[in-house]
């Protein structure tokens, strides 16, 4: 088998050293280069939206607003969502690891529509400049959700840049979720068929539904606001015979569906994860592939029940009720699947099942408090306090961000072509994990409490669980540092990794570490199912040198 | 910041206690799930970890358990969505005779005017054991009435009414907050609810300088504004008669039939054209821009109480028993 070699410094060429200079970047159409080109962007967004974060924090340490004066707060948290949930959530999962892996799971040389994808990164770096450009020149202080006539007729703030922004970002966000589809269909290797796809691939695939069908409904929601601010056209002002509770039915019909298109990504990491490290086939594949999809079908049939206080009717609101319930239950489902899947096993506890432990855990106690939301007696009283800030970020932060980092240092090897260090992996997941829970459970109580949320002062006896929840936030900072810092040392001083250091089932590993421009030496031919770990041996103890891959 | 670790908020409203329970019971049962999972969890990763000579059993699934693990946890939210329905449903369905407070929410205040024409500002007093109903709308953004002892919030929206009631039950003073984000002072858009013993209340209705009954406001404009040349108390008029209109339906143009509460009121002030009763022209001028929220409560408060007495609302515009106060 013919391995090329770079020729100056005899290594094997591979999709990093295969060309260089900006302009080999800049102009890649190499779906993992543009994964690494997302990776630099939502990193740099995930800790902008991290510092407002910290100083949210600091802010709340005391009752009175005296760090920050009122409307810069308001900025803070309306900019954190902004950049949290647009420029790093709904692109950190498809845009860095789909981006990158789900050619190489199929076994295709890359996606469908390679210049797509580049432009795919660009519009999306045309709205983080738009966003950068909203935060330096004065900032926006509408809330992430944008709510009507308060964005359109009373804030002199930039709202049109930042709407703009996630306009851009949007169309980013559609264009990979379409280039996805169109790949799952129509470019899987001989013998991968649909029944073989790793589960990944299957999250990814409901994944792309959801943001082709529904980002552009936010878009024109944006676009609405936009020339609302302009033109006055009386869309939302009920002055002029607008409806403010349209924009709310606009917003939320994509905002809903964009929380799962923010999870399901994180549960396809999971469970490739989960298999891996006990060394099992997942329990109940079928089940677990219909229910991404069932969760991206009942997903779109919920989004009022951000609004059971809003001005709805009862009868509206307990439709929306019960369905919110019936989404509950495909989510319910994986979490014993996953379970299901450890019995048996061959368990050990690397990083990526740390995190994936970690998941589970918090997925299914951010999972259950929305069992409490959708109980409208509960609702009324909760909705629009810190019980409801608490939900979200156990799933998004203790959900999804874990399961990021989770899959970030299982494929790492195959990124980078090095190993991670694994002692101050797991340190970093345990730091996360304990920060990450001490910083939001206060938040529940604080909730139920009647704290409301986007508060920039609180009465005196909400301070206590506040200072906890602050201190929390102190140490998840602590363990998110930890990664970006032994990641980069990584790709210098790191192990250099084989094909498959984690003896792991699935096309990707079973090309070189890190992979060659067109992924495969050879188009592979699947004969096998997902998840064969019957056939495959153990995770080495230590991961060999790099050898020459054997084909199956 | 230690005197004592606060982890519930005080219960002072009929439905209070309703609300608890129902939490509670999502607490035990999210509980028991969680540590349930947990258990499982740590259970099978220790007893299944890696051992030499030991491999991994592949199971593809099961069937049966996919079926039994989705109906049965279904089963469970159907109790909370019940529950919780159920709940909700008394709380959005008012009693009859409930002592009206109509509120106007601004950035950032809240004002609040009593049938008697007492206004507060921030603070709203009302009565032990008595159904209270807000009548509620917003000069400017979206705004939200949140009293947590209570456990009842609702969105106060411009451009027209939503209600929310509650009969207190413990007197005392309850933290009042704005819950929906409404610009640079929404933390600061805060009060509080007083509740009295009802001997308390009268005292504190009567005292304050003559306030003049909104009702009688209403009437005072409905004249000075001209309503009355066209709504005239008999069927002559180019406008239809009033009286006894209120909380009555109402046959419209288009053949559809509304109920005439406060919103359909406010509407017909405001876009007249929205709705025209069959038989009338569409020949009423709009008032849009030309009344603040207040007035427009005065008027609506004063076709309410042209409905008389079948109606069963009191002819007394504050709809409070009058008590003698003490000397």
């Amino acid at each position: 088998m013919a391995t090329a070699v770079v020729a100056d410094t005899g290594e094997r060429e591979n999709y990093l050293n295969a060309g260089h200079g900006p302009k080999s970047w800049l102009l890649t159409v190499d779906h993992k280069r543009i994964a690494l080109l997302y990776l630099i962007s939502i990193t740099f967004f995930f800790f902008v939206g991290g510092f407002f974060a910290l100083l949210i924090r600091l802010e709340l340490l005391t009752p009175a607003g005296d760090l920050v004066q009122s409307d810069t707060y308001n900025k803070l948290f309306t900019m954190h969502g902004q950049v949290m949930v647009f420029f790093f959530l709904v692109p950190a999962v498809p845009a860095v690891l789909g981006n990158f892996l789900i050619p190489l799971m199929i076994g295709a040389k890359d996606l469908a529509f390679p210049r797509i994808n580049l432009l795919s990164w660009y519009l999306f770096i045309i709205g983080g400049l738009l966003m950068i450009f909203t935060i330096l020149s004065g900032g926006v202080d509408t809330g992430w959700t944008f709510y009507t006539p308060l964005s359109t007729e009373f804030l002199k703030t930039n709202v049109v840049s930042a709407a703009i922004g996630i306009f851009f970002a949007g169309f980013s966000s559609i264009l990979t979720g379409l280039n996805f589809i169109v790949t799952i269909h129509r470019m899987r290797a001989p013998g991968m068929t649909w029944n073989r796809l790793p589960l990944f691939v299957w999250a990814h695939y409901a994944t792309s539904i959801i943001q082709v069908l529904g980002t552009p409904v936010v878009a024109i929601a944006l676009v609405l606001v936009v020339l609302e601010r302009l033109f006055h056209l009386g869309i939302f002002n009920p002055l002029l015979g607008g409806d403010p509770l349209l924009f709310q039915h606009l917003f939320w019909f994509y905002s809903h569906p964009a929380v799962y298109i923010m999870i399901l990504p994180g549960m396809g990491i999971i469970s490739e994860i989960v298999c891996c490290f006990s060394r099992k086939r997942i329990f109940g594949y079928k089940a677990m592939a219909l229910a991404v999809l069932g969760i991206a079908v009942i997903g779109f049939l919920v989004w009022a029940h951000h609004m059971f206080v809003a001005g709805i009717s009862v009868y509206a609101a307990l439709i929306f009720s019960l369905l919110s319930y019936l989404v509950a239950v495909p989510s319910a489902i994986k979490v014993f699947n996953w379970t299901a899947t450890i019995y048996k096993g061959s368990v050990t506890y690397q990083t990526p099942m740390l995190y994936a432990f970690g998941f589970v855990g918090l997925f299914t106690i951010g999972g259950l408090t929305g069992l409490f939301l959708a109980s409208l007696g509960v609702d009324v009283h909760v909705h629009d306090t810190y019980f409801i800030i608490a939900h979200f970020h156990y799933i998004m932060v203790g959900g999804m961000v874990m399961a990021y980092l989770g899959g970030m240092h299982f494929w790492w090897p195959k990124i980078s072509g090095r190993m991670y260090p694994e002692g101050w992996g797991k340190l970093a997941a345990l730091i996360v994990f304990i920060g990450f829970n001490l910083t939001f459970f206060p938040q529940f109580i604080l909730g139920y409490m009647g704290m409301p949320r986007r508060y920039h002062s609180y009465p005196p006896e909400f301070q206590i669980l506040n200072v906890l929840s602050t201190a929390g936030a102190t140490i998840l900072a602590v363990g998110y540092l930890l990664p970006m810092v032994y990641f980069m040392w990584s790709m210098r001083y790191g192990k250099p990794a084989p094909p498959n250091p984690w003896n792991a089932a699935g096309l990707e590993w079973q090309t070189h570490s890190p992979p060659p421009t067109f992924n495969f030496d050879e188009e592979p031919v699947v004969t096998w199912e997902a998840y064969n770990y019957d056939e495959m041996g153990e995770i080495p103890e230590k991961p060999e040198k790099e050898e020459v891959p054997v084909a199956h | 910041m230690f005197g004592h670790l606060p982890l519930w908020p005080e219960n002072a409203s009929t439905n209070a206690g309703s609300v608890d329970a129902l939490y509670i019971f999502l607490l035990l049962v999210s509980g028991i799930m969680t540590v349930l999972i947990f258990a499982v969890l740590t259970a099978f990763a220790v007893r299944f970890r890696k051992r030499r000579g030991q491999r991994a059993v592949q199971i593809e699934g099961s069937t049966h358990l996919e079926i039994t693990w989705s109906i049965i946890p279904f089963c469970v939210m159907l109790v909370f969505f019940v529950w919780g329905a159920v709940i909700f449903f008394q709380e959005r369905t008012p009693p009859q005779d409930a002592t009206e407070v109509y509120t106007v929410a601004k950035q950032w205040m809240w004002k609040f005017e009593h049938k008697g024409g007492q206004r507060e500002i921030n603070e709203l007093h009302v009565p032990v054991g008595r159904d209270v109903k807000m009548i509620m709308t917003s000069q400017d953004v979206i705004h939200s009435f949140f009293v947590p002892a209570f456990r009842l919030k609702q969105d106060v929206v411009p451009g027209r009414y939503t209600t929310l009631w509650f009969r207190a039950t413990k007197a005392g003073t309850y933290h009042l907050f704005c819950s929906q984000y409404c610009g640079t002072q929404h933390s600061g858009m805060v009060g509080w609810v007083t509740v009295m013993e009802p001997r308390d209340y009268e005292a504190w209705m009567s005292g304050g300088a003559g306030n003049q009954p909104l009702a009688v406001t209403g009437e005072k404009l409905f004249t000075e504004l001209g309503c009355v040349t066209c709504h005239r108390s008999d069927t002559q008029g180019r406008g239809p008669n009033l009286v006894g209109v209120f909380g009555k339906p109402v046959l419209l143009e288009d053949g559809r039939t509304v109920i005439a509460d406060e919103n359909y009121v406010r509407e017909s002030i405001l876009e007249p054209a929205a709705k025209i009763v069959r038989g009338f022209k569409p020949v009423m001028p709009t008032f849009q821009g030309q009344l603040s929220d207040e007035q427009l409560n005065a008027l609506v408060e004063y076709v309410k109480s042209l409905a008389g007495p079948q109606s069963g609302r009191p002819a007394n515009a504050s709809g409070v028993a009058v008590a003698t106060p003490q000397p």
